[in-house]
Order: structure tokens, then C-alpha cells, then sequence
């Protein structure tokens, strides 16, 4: 049954994507701008403007134009991009690894620090680590992912330059080929160590950059339904029959904090793939973010539409996720699923 | 005359911050002697529930909290709580709550609860030994089906066959004194004599005391020996169970008594909010008197 929700969660997804393209699809060409002229630049006759434009189906009304999109898509092609002149699909399956891997790592540090911080902030509710911690969850919360970019390169690439700035590799280091796109990974599978670390070196401060928002948002959400179930009747019970606090905090009050705090912890991870750009500007990081913004300068059609779509798609899916973990952590959803 | 388990001794209580307090309890003492039934009765913001959280230790931590006087337990001091008193609960001090199925956690089945009630104290016992000992709990307290139980949340059973399971994890490490406080006010009536029966039995067959929190006054007279009466955080009278309910002396007692509803009709009456007889001093029936020069 747990099968049959999310059977149910897809197709709703599916919807909502198709209502995505065809809004995206729309304000894309209702845009200013000619992109067959912005795409050959000022030197080309109007005659090769309007060759790209027929090529293109541009000159087509819009109906035509999302039928045509529709019937490329079926095949795995989101057309072409007008100005690096490949498919679409190549230049997204270049540069979204590096934009994954530096969210997931993101995410995997958000709910590492985040939780514990969370945690503790409850456990020691109005004494000293409760307001240290809710102090650096505040400023987490408060500051500009790009800002953290900023101070973390100031003082760990500047002042005390432990940690590289740009890009995903030094030089020197050969790329890693493997499947995934994701150097963590791929040199791992490898069994090439020293690509592997170097790679880790690349990704700690971009990804705690990006990281420190929903990390702060993460622990003052986790605080504030801790505390709230601290009150609940069963913690009480908890402590009247001497489980131990340390075990009250980490286990019994902690999982029914965080059956509401995974929902929003889900949309936390999935508004990364946007913040990510102004962090992947910052650190020269090839992602996808960076080609998003390039494209739509450039009023990119399809890579606009391509684009907008994937990360629409990596949303979606963290929802889906989200529900189906939050739908296992939670035995009330769990069970009345089981039922029907 | 056995020896008390518990003794309370001018206990007072404020809540408040260092400047700005409020005074609950105004010096209360009480006692409980080894398997003796003993009722605290009061209306609701008499005090009642907070003295038996001070007696476990449970209120001291906060800051907000100023007890003084004594409360010995089992041979310590627990005014302060501290580490003492917290390894003591579960396993020589348990408690029994209004609502059985609010008191246990929803998100785990009973199974892990229970584990984690039989190695209170710091206890060191195996998952194997944790679960028979758990099924023999529960065996005890009637319950049918008892792997069934274990692998259940809270949610799954009926409000009385939680509180069965409480009575079980209460009574499954042999405390000398359980703490019951208002058990079963939340669940109907029928089912709360029967688990107020239950829990009657066990504690009389292991000699096992209690102290009964209660403001039902029916309740108090076929469970309890001896019954305090409390009114806005004192204690106005004290006596066996018989010599208050045949002979009430303190006008607050009489009012409580006279409360009753009666099944001959006339409707509920009136307790008076506030009277000035009610703060009278406490009244002690004869041979009631707390230990002199006690050693719990």
C-alpha cells in the first residue's frame, strides 16, 4: 500500500510537471528579445535570423510550438541549445552532477550539524549550549548562502589558506571518469584515494556555504518541536520510569520532533538547487545553477525550458522522498497505510 | 509500626524566578509506611500532583522550581533531586499516570519502551531476559496476547489495556512505593474500577505501597488505608480512611464530603470556591500522627 501512496505521489508529480513546462514553455518566448538574433549576435543578416527562426519553429504560434517540444520530449530530447549548439540533454548531464554532488554534500552537512545542534539546543533548554546553539543557528539562518561563501574563502582560503577556493580539482589532478558525474564517487569506484580527497578538499567550503542556512533553519526547527514534545505527556512517563535523559533527547523525543521537521527539512534541500547558484558563482563551481543564469540571459529557449524542468524534476522528487521517509518514520501513516 | 518508605517533612514549594515567587505548597508532611495504601486528596490546584513529582525528583531540575524541607525515599534525601533520586526511578519509585494511552510515546512499540523501563537505574539486562521479563509483566496484568502488546503502539490498544500495560511496567522491577496519580481519569469509569482493582491486588500482593492521588472521593475510600486532605498546599486533615469518612472534622473535608453526587438526585452540590473555616488548622485523627525521628 506504501506502493499504491506513492504510485499516487508520482502521477501527481507527473501533473505538476506538465503544468511547469507549459508555463515555463510560455513566459520563456513571451520574454523581450529575439533569441535567434541575441543567439547569432549583431553581424548576421537578417536572413540567417530568420533561417534559425523556421529551423526552430519560432515563427510557429505557441500551441504548435509546446506540440512540437511534447513530441521531442517522448524521444529523450529537449532540443537544442542556441548557444553552446548541442543537445540540451549533453549540456545538462554535464553540468548537474557537479551541482548534485555539491547539494548532497550540502544537505548530508545541513542534517549532521544541524540535528545534533537541534538537539542540544532542547536538551539544554535555556541554559548556555541552548543559546550558543540557537545563536549560531540564528546567523546561520539570517546570512546569504554567497556571504557564507564569502567569509568561509576570506578565512580558509585567505587568512588561513587551508582550503582551495575554485573549482572541483586542482589542475593537476586528472578529471575522474565514472558513471555518476560525482568526483566523490566515481574516484572512489576507482580506487583513486588522492582524487578522492582532493575532490573533498574542492567541496567542504562551497558545500558548507550553501549548507548554513538550512542548517540553522534545520536546528531551530528540530528545537522548537523537541521542546514542544517535551511537554507531551510521555515524555514525562519517560523520565518517571528513569530512562535516561541523554536517551530521552536523542531517541524518544527526538523521533516525534522529527517527523515534522523531515517535511520541511525535504523543501530545505530542494531550495538549494537554487541557492546553489550564487554559491556555485562564487566558487567557480561548473554546475548547473551557473548554466541556468547563462542561458536565460541569453534567452535560450530550450535550455531555459531543459533547465527549469530538471530542477523542477530534482524538487519533485526530494517531495516524494520526503513523504515516503516521513510515512516510514511515522507508524500512525505507516500503519493507516498498511490498512487501506 | 513498619518503618515509611516515604516521609515527607515541611515541604514547600514556590514557583517562580529568584525575585518575583509564587508559593504552592506551604509545608506539607506526609508519610507512607511499607505497603501501606495511602490517599492525597485535593481538588484540582491543590498541590496534590506537584508533591508527588517533587517526591520523584521530577520538578527539581528547573530553575523556575524552589523546594524546601525534606523528602526521604529509600534512604536518601531527594529535596534536592539529583542522581539519586533519578536512579531510583522506574525500578524503586514508579508512577501511573491519568491517561495510559498519552503517557507512552506513539512513535515506539511497547516492546522498546519496556526494554528501556527494565534497565532503569542503569540495569544491565539482555534483550532475551528484557522480553520475557516484559511478557511476564504483562502476563500479570491480564493481557491476552501478549507478543501482540509488545509489538504494538499505544495508538493500536484500547485506553485500558494501556493502562494495563502501565501497571506493568510499573510494578516490573518491584518498586517499594508506586505513585498513582489521578490513575485512569481519562479513561470511563467501568474501565478504571477494573484496573484500579488490577493495580489494588498486585500492590497488595507484593506488598508493594501506594500513594494515591485522587479527587474522587469514592475512589479513595475502597483503595486507600489512611488519606491525607489537601487544600491549596496543606494539609488540613489526616486519619484512617474509616474515622474521615465516618467522623470528617475539618469544615474543608466536610465540604469535600458533602460534595459527593448522590444518586437520590438534588443535583451537584456546591463546593464553595473559598472559606474562611477552610483554612483552619490541620485536624489529626487519633493515632495518625506523623513519625517522630524517622529513618526512610
Amino acid at each position: 500500500m506504501i506502493l499504491k501512496s506513492t504510485l499516487r505521489r508520482i502521477g501527481a508529480a507527473l501533473i505538476v510537471m506538465i503544468g511547469i513546462s507549459m508555463l515555463i514553455f510560455a513566459i520563456a518566448r513571451v520574454m523581450p528579445g529575439d533569441p535567434a538574433r541575441i543567439a547569432l549576435g549583431p553581424n548576421a543578416t537578417a536572413e540567417q535570423v530568420a533561417a534559425l527562426r523556421f529551423e526552430r519553429h519560432l515563427d510557429a504560434s505557441l500551441p504548435v510550438q509546446y506540440f512540437e517540444f511534447l513530441k521531442a520530449l517522448s524521444r529523450g530530447d529537449l532540443g537544442r541549445s542556441l548557444y553552446t549548439n548541442r543537445p540540451v540533454t549533453t549540456d545538462i548531464a554535464q553540468f548537474l552532477p557537479a551541482t548534485l554532488e555539491l547539494v548532497v554534500v550540502s544537505a548530508i552537512i545541513m542534517v549532521l550539524i544541524g540535528l545534533p545542534l537541534g538537539i542540544m539546543s532542547a536538551h539544554f533548554r535555556g541554559r548556555v549550549p541552548d543559546h550558543l546553539g540557537r545563536l549560531i543557528a540564528l546567523i546561520g539562518v539570517c546570512t546569504p548562502a554567497f556571504v557564507w561563501g564569502v567569509i568561509l574563502q576570506l578565512f580558509f582560503g585567505y587568512f588561513w589558506p587551508i582550503f582551495p577556493i575554485e573549482g572541483r580539482l586542482l589542475e593537476t589532478t586528472p578529471v575522474p571518469q565514472g558513471p555518476t558525474g560525482f568526483y566523490l564517487i566515481d574516484s572512489l569506484a576507482t580506487g583513486n584515494v588522492s582524487t578522492f580527497f582532493d575532490a573533498l578538499h574542492h567541496l567542504i567550503l562551497p558545500a558548507l556555504a550553501l549548507a548554513m542556512s538550512g542548517l540553522g533553519q534545520t536546528a531551530r526547527l528540530t528545537r522548537a518541536n523537541m521542546i514542544d514534545v517535551y511537554d507531551k505527556p510521555y515524555v514525562e512517563m519517560e523520565r518517571a520510569y528513569g530512562f535516561k535523559p541523554f536517551r530521552i533527547a536523542t531517541r524518544y523525543a527526538f523521533r516525534p520532533a522529527f517527523i515534522p521537521t523531515l517535511t520541511i527539512l525535504g523543501l530545505e534541500f530542494a531550495a538549494m538547487l537554487g541557492n546553489a547558484f550564487l554559491v556555485e558563482k562564487v566558487f567557480g563551481w561548473p554546475g548547473l545553477s551557473r548554466y541556468g543564469v547563462e542561458v536565460i540571459i541569453r534567452k535560450d529557449l530550450d535550455a531555459i525550458v531543459g533547465t527549469v524542468l530538471i530542477i523542477a524534476a530534482a524538487f519533485l522528487i526530494m517531495n516524494i522522498v520526503v513523504d515516503i521517509l516521513v510515512g516510514f518514520i511515522n507508524p500512525r501513516i505507516r500503519l493507516a497505510a498498511g490498512k487501506g | 509500626m513498619t518503618e515509611a518508605v516515604l516521609a515527607i517533612r515541611d515541604l514547600r514549594l514556590a514557583f517562580g524566578s529568584r525575585r518575583s515567587q509564587s508559593a504552592v505548597l506551604h509545608g506539607i508532611s506526609l508519610h507512607v509506611r511499607a505497603g501501606e495504601k495511602v490517599a492525597l486528596v485535593g481538588e484540582s490546584g491543590s498541590g496534590k500532583s506537584v508533591t508527588a513529582r517533587l517526591a520523584m525528583g521530577l520538578l527539581q531540575e528547573s530553575p523556575k522550581v524552589h523546594a524546601t524541607g525534606s523528602i526521604r525515599f529509600d534512604g536518601i534525601e531527594a529535596i534536592d533531586g539529583g542522581p539519586e533520586i533519578a536512579r531510583r526511578r522506574g525500578n524503586r519509585v514508579a508512577m501511573i499516570f491519568q491517561d495510559p494511552t498519552s503517557a507512552l510515546n506513539p512513535t515506539f512499540r511497547i516492546r522498546g519502551q519496556f526494554r528501556d523501563v527494565l534497565r532503569s537505574g542503569g540495569r544491565r539486562i539482555s534483550v532475551a531476559d528484557a522480553d520475557a521479563r516484559a511478557e511476564a509483566a504483562l502476563a500479570e496484568v491480564s493481557i491476552p496476547d501478549l507478543k501482540r502488546a509488545l509489538d504494538s503502539y499505544a495508538f493500536q490498544l484500547s485506553g485500558g489495556m494501556n493502562q494495563r500495560v502501565m501497571i506493568a511496567m510499573a510494578l516490573a522491577n518491584r518498586p517499594a512505593l508506586l505513585i498513582a496519580d489521578e490513575p485512569g481519569t481519562a479513561l470511563d469509569v467501568t474501565v478504571q474500577a477494573q484496573t484500579l482493582a488490577l493495580m489494588h491486588d498486585l500492590t497488595e500482593k507484593r506488598g508493594t505501597a501506594v500513594l494515591l492521588i485522587s479527587h474522587n472521593l469514592g475512589v479513595v475510600r475502597e483503595f486507600a488505608d489512611r488519606v491525607y486532605v489537601i487544600y491549596r498546599g496543606r494539609i488540613v486533615e489526616h486519619g484512617t480512611t474509616a474515622q474521615l469518612f465516618r467522623d470528617p472534622l475539618h469544615p474543608y473535608t466536610r465540604a469535600l464530603l458533602a460534595a459527593i453526587p448522590k444518586i437520590s438526585g438534588g443535583g451537584l452540590p456546591d463546593l464553595p470556591e473559598r472559606s474562611p473555616d477552610f483554612e483552619s488548622p490541620m485536624i489529626t485523627h487519633e493515632g495518625c500522627g506523623e513519625p517522630q525521628g524517622f529513618s526512610a
